[in-house]
């Protein structure tokens, strides 16, 4: 790896060195490295690009990363990563894409990965996408993930996306079976000309099923964004979806709620805010010091916090 | 020293505030009080710069700051608290303190500072400055900022507005303390007895005129006689 490589690896996840108990490491759209142990195994796909990684049941505290960097300017990588977590399972999973693109064609990510939780297993799954380069190639990520969550199992999900994507589509679709919880935590910051469209299908279909979903997102320059959510409450459920978007110069948002409840026992909240920063609070931080963009400043950092 | 010099402050076509002529001394605590719609927060957020008067100038130590922006006179020493305390998603308590500061404050010394407002500082010093804490904590951090801050000028505005009896009888307290250790000048728009009593100073307003300053002791007798404290709303 050179150092770009070794940069692109910090940004996406700053906790990873080669001395983590299992990983993978792909490059360009190939596994260049790879670690595993008595509990978690990565085996290479045979029929199509990706990988299986299969975390044993009862696992305790296991940490698998999977950073994925591209560096080819013209590429167009699409990967099926599957997550089998055995029954009882308790495992980190470190995700991300970085994209470094000098020249003047697009970089592409598309990975497709799906999750199956068996009973009771836990997982934390967090990713980050990055883009960067002086090229006018774009930097493309167009990440599918799918997770089937069996009973008592739960499941948290913290993605960031901060600048330097061009266009971005998120699809997360969930089935949730009996008391399964799902968090979704995500954050994006669009800039310049970029594009992000984020979509959420959650189907809750087993009693107690709960999911909760924060998006928080800021449109800068004259970016555009969409969030688009549809839960379905099939049973004795419930749902919170929060989508607060900041806008600022020509940025534009649009959020489209769908939450559908087809039992009487449902309980779904959705909530959906879009406004540029509060002038009172851009107000109070400037009578304790601080200019107009040092307080928006603070503002969008501590939103995407 | 800070001069108030002929503020004129008119809104749509009403005179809020009518050639307003004020010297506020140097460790002196004054409370302005008078009846709704008296100016005395347009009067308070003048001084700060939130608002800008149509006539009239500010001179703060000798120097002109009618034309200073918000964040120019906080660095000159003059701090606010907002009647309506401001929430934001996403910062938390310490993240305010530090910011009010000014510097690299630790939690041990955040922590003292949110004692200081009698909110048990472990509890609340990682929480997000948001709609879950209720009026009167976020009341009593509004008040911590400014104490962290420690200005040369403090300006409440009615720090009472929206708290309950128990979270009032604490902020009397904590403004009795203020009176008696800071130095500079402490302004409190208050309509509440014990607010102004805790005074040197009181300013009365109404109908966006001085009627009278003078001595709280002296003052306050006249004052609780007539219908100035009645209401407390905001204005």
């Amino acid at each position: 790896m050179n150092n770009i490589d070794k940069e692109l690896l910090k940004e996406i996840n700053d906790k990873f060195d080669e001395n983590a108990e299992a990983y993978n490491i792909r490059k360009n759209g190939e596994s260049i490295k790879r670690k595993i142990n008595s509990y978690i195994d990565i085996v290479t796909k045979e029929n199509k690009s990706g990988i299986d990684i299969y975390v044993k049941e009862d696992t305790l505290f296991g940490i698998v990363h999977i950073p994925v960097i591209i560096t080819e300017s013209g590429l167009t990588d699409v990967v099926y990563n599957d997550f089998h977590i055995g029954k009882n399972a308790n495992v980190i999973i470190m995700a991300g894409c970085g994209i470094h693109n000098d020249l003047h064609q697009n970089s592409e990510h598309d990975g497709i990965h799906r999750f199956y939780l068996e009973e009771n297993a836990k997982v934390k799954y967090v990713e980050k996408h990055y883009g960067e380069g002086k090229g006018t190639g774009k930097k493309v990520l167009n990440p599918t993930t799918e997770i089937y969550m069996k009973k008592g199992s739960k499941m948290t999900m913290d993605s960031v996306q901060i600048k330097g994507v061009d266009d971005t589509l998120r699809i997360t679709k969930a089935d949730l079976d009996d008391d399964t919880t799902l968090e979704i935590s995500e954050k994006i910051l669009t800039t310049g000309k970029e594009t992000a469209k984020t979509e959420f299908i959650v189907n809750l279909n087993g009693e107690n099923a709960s999911v909760r979903v924060t998006s928080r997102s800021v449109a800068e320059g004259s970016s555009y964004q969409e969030f688009i959510s549809n839960i379905t409450g099939n049973t004795k459920c419930y749902a919170h979806v929060e989508c607060d978007a900041i806008i600022k110069d020509e940025g534009k948002v649009k959020a489209i709620p769908e939450i559908y409840a087809k039992n009487i026992d449902a309980n779904l909240i959705h909530e959906a805010a879009i406004g540029k920063i509060a002038g009172e609070q851009l107000s109070k931080l400037m009578t304790l010091g601080l200019n107009e963009s040092e307080a928006e400043e603070v503002i969008i950092k501590g939103f995407l916090k | 020293m800070l001069i108030l010099k002929d503020i004129n402050f008119k809104r749509d076509n009403k005179t809020i505030l009518n050639n307003i002529n004020l010297t506020l001394e140097d460790n002196k605590f004054y409370s302005i009080t008078g009846p709704n719609g008296s100016g005395k927060s347009t009067l308070a957020k003048i001084i700060m710069g939130l608002v800008s008067p149509d006539t009239g100038n500010i001179i703060y130590n000798g120097k002109d700051i009618t034309n200073l922006g918000v964040d120019e006179r906080a660095k000159l020493g003059i701090g606010f608290a907002f009647q309506s305390p401001v929430t934001f998603k996403g910062l938390t308590v310490y993240d305010i303190l530090k910011i009010a500061t000014g510097s690299e404050v630790g939690k041990k010394e955040a922590c003292d500072i949110l004692s200081k407002v009698g909110l048990c500082a472990k509890e609340y010093i990682d929480r997000e400055l948001n709609n879950s804490l209720s009026g009167g904590e976020l009341k009593r951090i509004e008040i911590a900022t400014i104490i962290a801050r420690c200005p040369s000028i403090s300006i409440f505005d009615e720090p009472e507005a929206g708290i309950d009896l128990w979270s009032f009888k604490y902020l009397t307290e904590v403004f009795k303390e203020i009176g008696t250790k800071r130095s500079g000048i402490t302004i409190v728009i208050s309509h509440q007895e014990r607010i102004l009593a805790i005074a040197d100073e009181i300013i009365l307003l109404e109908a966006g005129e001085i009627k009278e300053v003078g001595n709280k002791d002296v003052m306050l007798k006249g004052i609780l006689s007539s219908d100035c404290l009645r209401g407390g709303n905001h204005e």
